[in-house]
C-alpha cells in the first residue's frame, strides 16, 4: 500500500514527525518499506503562482505564445510559452530566473526566437514532479498570484510504501491506515463527510444476485449527463499519482480515488453498453470475455461474472470487460460497488494471472458495510468534477451470505498465559475499542465483537495479538525458557553427521552446497537409467528436474572450478536424492526418525539422504618432496573406507566390481553393506568426462548416510601377553582373481590365532606369466595362552597356502 | 730415567690426541698400557732398577699410567661426540620448508552457521530433525493454517510437481510431522533446504532454513523473546539490540518479525540495513491454536512458540558476505576462506 502522508494527516494528524510516524506503523505491524519525499529536498524553490493576464502569438514562431504573467510582483512579466493550454485568465506555475526546478535545475533568463522570456510556465514534468507534459499546470483560480507553488501543491509531503500482510486487507486504504494511526495515538479519526446524494433522475438498473455465496451485496447507481470534456482536478490527480495510480479520466479517477480512500473497489460501466439489468452469476461453459487490457479469456464455470441480459461484462472483483468500458465520449455511467466473498474469489486472480488493485482487496476482504457509502462518495466527487444527474442507489444484498461478526471471548488469564505478561484490564478494553471493537465485560474478561472490516479476528489469540500490538511488543519481558528438558535421543551408536562431514574435511575435501534440481541433460548424462522427477514450474531449464544422485551438482561445481584454473578439486556434499519408487515404504523412525541420516517418503517419492564426493587432479596439493600423482580409485576408496570405519564395523562392508553407465566399467565398484548394494565408487566414464570437458580422470562416490547410522559400541577383549609371529607369503594367481576373494579365503581358512593379515604388495612383471600376478600377504599369528612355536606357525601357513591353491590355483612364490 | 718416563707420557698423549677413531685410541692405549704395553713393561721391570731409584720411577710410571688412561677416555668421549655431531649435521634440514601430505578442506559457510545454531539449541535440550523436501500440500500449507488459494500462499512462490506434490517452501512442514507423532513437551529444531520459485540478486530458488518449535504447558511469548534474544547474542557474539514487531504468518498468532541491530553499523544506519539501523532476521510467533488442533494437541493445556530464519542471511551478516549467489557457486577460492574453526 502506497500513500502520501498529507492525505493521511487530513484524517488524523498525530504530533509526531514523519520518521516517528513510520516507526509507529512498523511497530504496529504495518511495515514501512520506504518513505520518500515527494520532491527531493532543495529540489524546487521559488516557483510561484502566476495569473496569465494576456496571451498572444509569438511574432517569430507559430507554436509559441507570449504570456503576460502577474506573479504578485510590482510588474507583470512576459514569458514565452509553447503549451497548447496557455491562455489568459488561467493560474499557472511560474519559475522566474533564479528559481530552482526539477533536479535542482536553475532557471535562467532566455531569449527565444528573439524575444526575452522572464522565466517559464511549467508542466508537471518540467517542474520535476511526475511525468505529465500534456500542458502547463493549471492551478485553482482562487489561489492568489505569488503564492509558493510548493505550498499549493503540498510538496512538503512524503510517500509511504507499506507492506500490508495478507491478513490486514482493512489497511489497504487511507481510512484503514488512519484507523491504525488513530488507535496508536489515541486520536479521533475524521474522514470526509459521507452525505447521501439525492437522486435527481429515476433511472436505475435492476440487479440480481444469482450466486450469493460469491457476491452477497451489490450496490450501484446510474449517473447521466456527465461532461466528457471535464478534467480531473490537479489535487486529485496528484494524490492518485503519489499513491502510485495514473490519472486517466474523471470517472476512472474517481473510482480509483474512492478505492484508495475507503478501500472499496468500484467499477464504472458505460450505461449504454449494458443491456437490461445486472446479473451476478457464474460463467457459462465456454463463455468468453474480453477484458480492459484487451485479453480475451475463456472462463471456467467457477468464475463469478457481472453480466447483463446478454453476456458477461466484467470478471467479478477482478477487472471490467472492454465491451462495457467507459470511453472519452461516455456521458452516462453505471457505478458498481459490490462485495465479493474472499473465500469465493481466492484463486481466481491467480488462475487468470490477473492481480489487480480490486482483486487484491477483495481477496483479503472488503468491509461488507461499505458499498453504499462508497457509491455516495464517488457520486459526490463525480458530480463535483464532471457534473451529471444521479439516479437512485440500487443496493441488493443477501444478508445470510454476508460475514457476521460473532462475539469472541477474551480471558484476562489467557492473555497472561500466552504473553507471559499481564495487561491491565482497562488497557485491554480501551485498546480494543479504539480498534473499532465492541467490548463488553464478562466474569473472566471480555466478550468482543470485531468490526466488519476486520477479517483476521476469529479467535481469542487474534485478540491477544491486537492487545500486545497496541501495548507494544517491546513491553513483553524477555524470560529465559524454563521447564523440563528431556535428554535428547542421543546414543553412542549414533554417528553425528557433523563427524562425517569433518572426516571428509580432514581428508582434504571442501564441502559444497548445490541445487537439488538440476539440468536434465546433465542428469541423464550422469544417471541415465533412473527417471528424474520434473518440476512443473521450474525457474529455468537448467534447474528443472530433481537430482537422482548428488553427482550432478558436484560435477557441475567441479567443471566450473576446473574451468577457473583449479587443477585439483575435491568436493563433497550431503543431501537428499529423489526417486519415484512406488514399492518403497519408509516409516517414521525407520532410520533416525526425521533426522539427518533419514530416508523419508512422501507419496511415492523416496528421499534418501546421501553423502557424495568428486575428486580430480593431483592427489595431494602441490608440494616439494613427494612425486606429484593424480588421484586414483584407491585414494577415494580409502576415503570411503575411512567413512565406513566410523562404524567400527568395517567388516560389514565389501566392494565388488560393478557397472554404471556413467562410470568407467574397469574402475567401478559397488559398496555393499552385508549383501545389499548401498553405494557406488568409481571413475567417470572417459566419454562422460570428455563431454563435461574435464582433462584429468574424475573419481566419484555416493552412499546413503543411513549406512553410517550406527557405530559398534566398543567391547573389550583382553590383550594377549604373548609375542606374535609374522610370516609373509607371496602367491601367484591368475590376473582375474580378486584380492578381495583371496583375502576372504584367508579369513575363512584361518584359525583363531591368525591375528591379522594385510596385502603389502601386488606385482606383475618379468618373472611372472603375463596373465598372472603375485600378491604378497603378511600373516600375523598370536595366541592368548602361549608362545607359538615356529613349527606350529609353519603348519598354519601351509594350511592357508593350501587353501588358496585349492580355491584359486595359487602357487607359492619362492 | 724420569725424563725418559716423561717423554713416554708425551708420546702417548700425542698419539692419543692424533687418534682418529675409537679403534686407534684402543690400540694406542694397548701399546702403552696393554699387557705387553710399554708402560706395563716398565712397571714390570721396576725391580731391575737400583733400589733408591725405584720409588720415584714407580710413582712416575703410575702417574703416567693414570694420565694415559684418562686421556684415552676423554679422547673416546670427544670422538663419539664428534661422530654424533657429524651425524646430526648430516641430517640437518630446512625447517622452514612446508610440511607434506594432505591438507584439510573446509565446511561450507552455511553449514558452519547451521552447526553453530544447532549447537546452541542442543544445549537447551532441542532435538534436531531434517525431514523430506518434496512435500505434500497438507504438511506444507493446509495443516499450517494456509487455506487453499489464500493470499498468504502467494507469499510463498512454490515449486510444484505434476501430481500436486511440491518442494517445501519452509521447514515448518516439520512442525506438523513432528507434532503428529510426538506428544508435548517438545523442543525441536528443523533444519534443511527449502525452495521458492524466485531468483534475483537477493533470492536463490533454494536456501536453507532453521526452524524452532517449543510446545509445553508453560511456553509463552516472553519465553520466545528470551530464547531469541540469547540466540541472537550467541550467534553474533555481541550484545545486540533486538526488536520484535507484529507481523503475520498463518501458523502463528500472535506473530512477530524479529530485527537485530545492524551488525555492520551498530544501528547508526548504513547501506546493508537500508539506513534503518535494523536487520530483519527471523519470523516467529505463538503456535496458532488451529495448527495445534490439526495435530490433535489441546491448545488450552499446551501452548507453543515457533521461529524460523534463513541460514544464508545469518551467514552473510556474520562473515560479511555481500552476494547471496556465492553460496551456490561453490568456487574453491570462496569456500577455502571458511576452512578452519570448529
Amino acid at each position: 500500500m502506497r500513500f502520501n502522508e498529507r492525505w493521511l494527516r487530513d484524517w488524523v494528524d498525530p504530533p509526531v514527525t514523519t520518521e516517528e510516524l513510520a516507526e509507529q506503523l512498523t511497530r504496529a505491524g504495518l511495515e514501512v518499506d520506504s518513505v520518500e519525499p515527494v520532491v527531493a529536498s532543495g529540489g524546487i524553490e521559488g516557483v510561484v503562482v502566476a495569473e496569465v493576464l494576456g496571451c498572444r502569438p509569438h511574432p517569430n514562431a507559430d507554436r509559441l505564445k507570449l504570456c503576460v504573467a502577474d506573479f504578485g510582483g510590482e510588474e507583470p512579466v512576459e514569458v514565452v510559452c509553447g503549451a497548447p493550454n496557455a491562455r489568459a485568465g488561467m493560474r499557472a506555475a511560474l519559475a522566474r530566473p533564479g528559481a530552482r526546478i526539477g533536479g535542482g535545475v536553475k532557471v535562467r533568463r532566455a531569449r527565444i526566437r528573439g524575444i526575452a522570456s522572464e522565466g517559464m510556465l511549467l508542466s508537471m514534468r518540467e517542474l520535476g514532479v511526475g511525468d505529465d507534459h500534456d500542458g502547463i499546470i493549471e492551478l485553482d483560480t482562487d489561489v492568489p498570484p505569488g503564492t509558493d507553488v510548493s505550498d499549493v501543491l503540498e510538496f512538503d509531503d512524503a510517500i509511504f510504501e507499506v507492506s500490508v500482510t495478507p491478513d490486514r486487507g482493512d489497511c489497504l486504504s487511507l481510512a484503514g491506515i488512519a484507523r491504525e494511526v488513530g488507535a496508536i495515538n489515541r486520536l479521533p479519526v475524521a474522514g470526509p463527510a459521507h452525505e447521501a446524494v439525492e437522486p435527481t433522475i429515476e433511472h436505475g438498473l435492476s440487479v440480481s444476485l444469482e450466486a450469493p455465496e460469491g457476491c452477497a451485496r451489490y450496490a450501484g447507481r446510474v449517473v447521466e449527463g456527465i461532461d466528457p470534456t471535464a478534467k480531473t482536478p490537479l489535487w486529485m490527480s496528484e494524490r492518485l499519482r503519489r499513491c502510485g495510480v495514473r490519472a486517466v479520466s474523471p470517472v476512472v479517477d474517481v473510482t480509483n480515488y474512492v478505492m484508495l480512500e475507503l478501500g472499496q473497489p468500484l467499477h464504472a460501466f458505460d450505461l449504454h453498453r449494458i443491456e437490461g439489468g445486472i446479473r451476478v452469476r457464474r460463467a457459462c461453459a465456454g463463455e468468453q470475455l474480453t477484458l480492459l487490457d484487451e485479453r480475451t479469456l475463456e472462463l471456467r464455470p467457477s468464475t463469478l461474472v457481472i453480466a447483463d441480459r446478454a453476456r458477461a461484462v466484467a470478471l467479478a472483483g477482478i477487472m471490467g470487460g472492454s465491451g462495457s468500458a467507459v470511453s472519452d465520449a461516455t456521458r452516462d455511467v453505471f457505478l458498481e460497488s459490490a462485495w465479493f466473498s474472499p473465500s469465493d474469489l481466492m484463486g481466481e486472480p491467480r488462475f487468470y494471472r490477473l492481480n489487480t488493485d480490486a482483486s487484491h482487496r477483495f481477496e483479503r476482504g472488503v468491509d461488507p458495510t461499505l458499498q453504499r457509502v462508497a457509491v455516495e462518495r464517488a457520486t459526490r466527487l463525480l458530480l463535483e468534477i464532471a457534473g451529471g444527474r444521479p439516479g437512485p442507489i440500487v443496493d441488493e444484498a443477501e444478508p445470510s451470505y454476508l460475514p457476521e461478526s460473532a462475539p469472541i471471548p477474551l480471558r484476562a488469564q489467557r492473555i497472561e498465559r500466552v504473553l507471559g505478561m499481564a495487561v491491565p484490564g482497562d488497557e485491554v478494553s480501551g485498546g480494543l475499542e479504539r480498534l473499532g471493537m465492541e467490548v463488553s465485560e464478562t466474569g473472566h474478561g471480555w466478550s468482543i465483537i470485531p468490526p466488519a472490516f476486520r477479517f483476521d479476528i476469529a479467535i481469542e489469540e487474534d485478540l491477544i495479538e491486537e492487545v500486545v500490538r497496541l501495548a507494544g511488543y517491546e513491553r513483553v519481558p524477555s524470560v529465559e525458557i524454563s521447564g523440563i528438558v528431556r535428554p535428547g535421543a542421543t546414543s553412542e551408536t549414533g554417528i553425528p553427521v557433523s563427524r562425517i562431514r569433518r572426516l571428509m574435511v580432514d581428508r582434504g575435501y571442501q564441502e559444497a552446497v548445490t541445487y537439488s534440481f538440476v539440468d536434465p541433460e546433465l542428469q541423464s548424462l550422469l544417471d541415465p537409467e533412473v527417471p528424474a522427477i520434473p518440476l512443473a514450474n521450474p525457474i529455468s531449464s537448467e534447474l528443472s528436474v530433481m537430482r537422482t544422485r548428488l553427482w550432478m551438482g558436484l560435477c557441475r561445481a567441479l567443471v566450473r572450478n576446473v574451468n577457473r584454473q583449479e587443477r585439483r578439486v575435491r568436493l563433497f556434499e550431503t543431501g537428499l536424492r529423489f526417486r519415484r519408487d512406488p514399492a518403497f515404504r519408509a516409516r517414521v523412525g525407520d532410520v533416525d526418525g526425521w533426522g539427518a541420516r533419514g530416508r523419508d517418503q512422501v507419496a511415492d517419492v523416496d528421499q534418501e539422504r546421501c553423502i557424495a564426493a568428486v575428486a580430480t587432479g593431483p592427489v595431494l596439493p602441490e608440494q616439494w618432496g613427494s612425486a606429484a600423482r593424480g588421484v586414483d580409485f584407491f585414494d577415494l576408496k580409502s576415503d570411503v573406507e575411512a567413512l565406513l570405519g566410523l562404524t567400527a564395523e568395517s567388516g560389514r562392508f565389501s566392494f565388488a566390481p560393478f557397472e554404471h553407465p556413467a562410470l568407467n566399467p574397469a574402475q567401478t565398484a559397488a559398496i555393499r553393506d552385508g549383501g545389499e548394494v548401498v553405494g557406488l565408487i568409481g571413475a567417470l566414464h572417459p566419454r562422460v568426462r570428455r563431454e563435461l570437458g574435464v582433462p584429468a580422470p574424475v573419481f566419484v562416490f555416493e552412499m546413503p548416510l543411513a549406512s553410517l547410522v550406527r557405530a559398534r559400541v566398543p567391547d573389550y577383549a583382553p590383550v594377549s601377553r604373548y609375542p606374535s609371529v609374522r610370516r609373509d607369503i607371496a602367491v601367484i594367481v591368475d590376473d582375474l582373481v580378486s584380492a578381495g576373494d583371496l583375502l576372504a579365503e584367508v579369513r575363512r581358512s584361518s584359525p583363531n590365532i591368525l591375528y591379522g593379515f594385510e596385502i603389502f604388495d601386488v606385482y606383475r612383471g618379468a618373472e611372472i606369466d603375463s596373465t598372472r600376478k603375485s600378491i604378497a600377504i603378511s600373516l600375523t599369528f598370536r595366541s592368548d595362552s602361549r608362545t607359538l612355536a615356529d613349527t606350529e606357525v609353519d603348519g598354519l601357513v601351509e594350511g592357508i597356502v593350501a587353501g588358496l591353491t585349492a580355491e584359486f590355483g595359487a602357487e607359492l612364490r619362492r | 730415567m724420569l725424563t725418559e718416563i716423561e717423554n713416554l707420557e708425551a708420546q702417548a698423549l700425542a698419539a692419543l690426541a692424533a687418534a682418529a677413531g675409537r679403534e686407534e685410541v684402543e690400540s694406542v692405549r694397548t701399546r702403552y698400557l696393554g699387557r705387553q704395553g710399554v708402560v706395563t713393561d716398565r712397571l714390570r721391570s721396576l725391580g731391575s732398577l737400583p733400589p733408591d731409584a725405584r720409588p720415584a720411577a714407580g710413582q712416575a710410571l703410575n702417574r703416567i699410567k693414570n694420565a694415559i688412561q684418562e686421556a684415552a677416555q676423554s679422547r673416546r668421549v670427544a670422538l663419539s661426540r664428534a661422530a654424533e655431531d657429524a651425524e646430526l649435521e648430516e641430517g640437518r634440514i630446512d625447517v622452514t620448508l612446508p610440511g607434506r601430505g594432505q591438507r584439510a578442506g573446509g565446511l561450507h559457510p552455511v553449514t558452519r552457521t547451521l552447526e553453530r545454531i544447532e549447537t546452541f539449541f542442543r544445549r537447551l535440550g532441542f532435538d534436531i530433525v531434517e525431514g523430506p523436501e518434496i512435500e505434500d500440500d497438507f504438511h506444507n500449507f493446509e495443516a499450517l493454517n494456509f487455506p487453499a488459494h489464500h493470499p498468504a500462499r502467494a507469499m510463498h512462490d512454490t515449486f510444484f510437481f505434476d501430481d500436486g506434490l511440491l518442494l517445501r517452501t519452509h521447514t515448518s512442514n516439520m512442525q506438523i510431522r513432528v507434532m503428529a507423532v510426538q506428544p508435548p513437551p517438545l523442543r525441536v529444531i528443523a533444519i534443511g533446504r527449502v525452495y521458492r520459485c524466485d531468483s534475483d540478486l537477493t533470492h536463490t530458488p533454494m536456501f536453507q532454513q532453521i526452524e524452532g518449535l517449543v510446545v509445553d504447558e508453560q511456553a509463552n511469548f516472553a519465553n520466545l523473546k528470551g530464547i531469541l534474544a540469547s540466540f541472537c547474542r550467541h550467534i553474533f557474539e555481541s550484545d545486540l539490540d533486538i526488536r520484535f514487531r507484529p507481523s503475520y504468518f498463518p501458523f502463528t498468532e500472535p506473530s512477530a518479525e524479529v530485527d537485530i541491530q545492524c551488525v555492520i553499523c551498530k544501528g547508526a544506519g548504513c547501506r546493508v540495513c537500508g539506513q534503518t539501523g535494523w536487520l530483519e532476521i527471523l519470523g516467529s510467533g505463538m503456535v496458532h491454536p488451529n495448527v495445534l488442533a490439526n495435530v490433535g494437541i489441546d491448545s488450552e493445556r499446551y501452548t507453543g512458540f515457533a521461529f524460523g530464519m534463513g541460514a544464508e542471511r545469518i551467514t552473510m551478516l556474520r562473515y560479511g558476505v555481500d552476494d547471496l549467489r556465492l553460496f551456490m557457486e561453490n568456487d574453491l577460492p570462496f569456500l577455502r576462506q571458511f576452512s578452519g574453526g570448529g
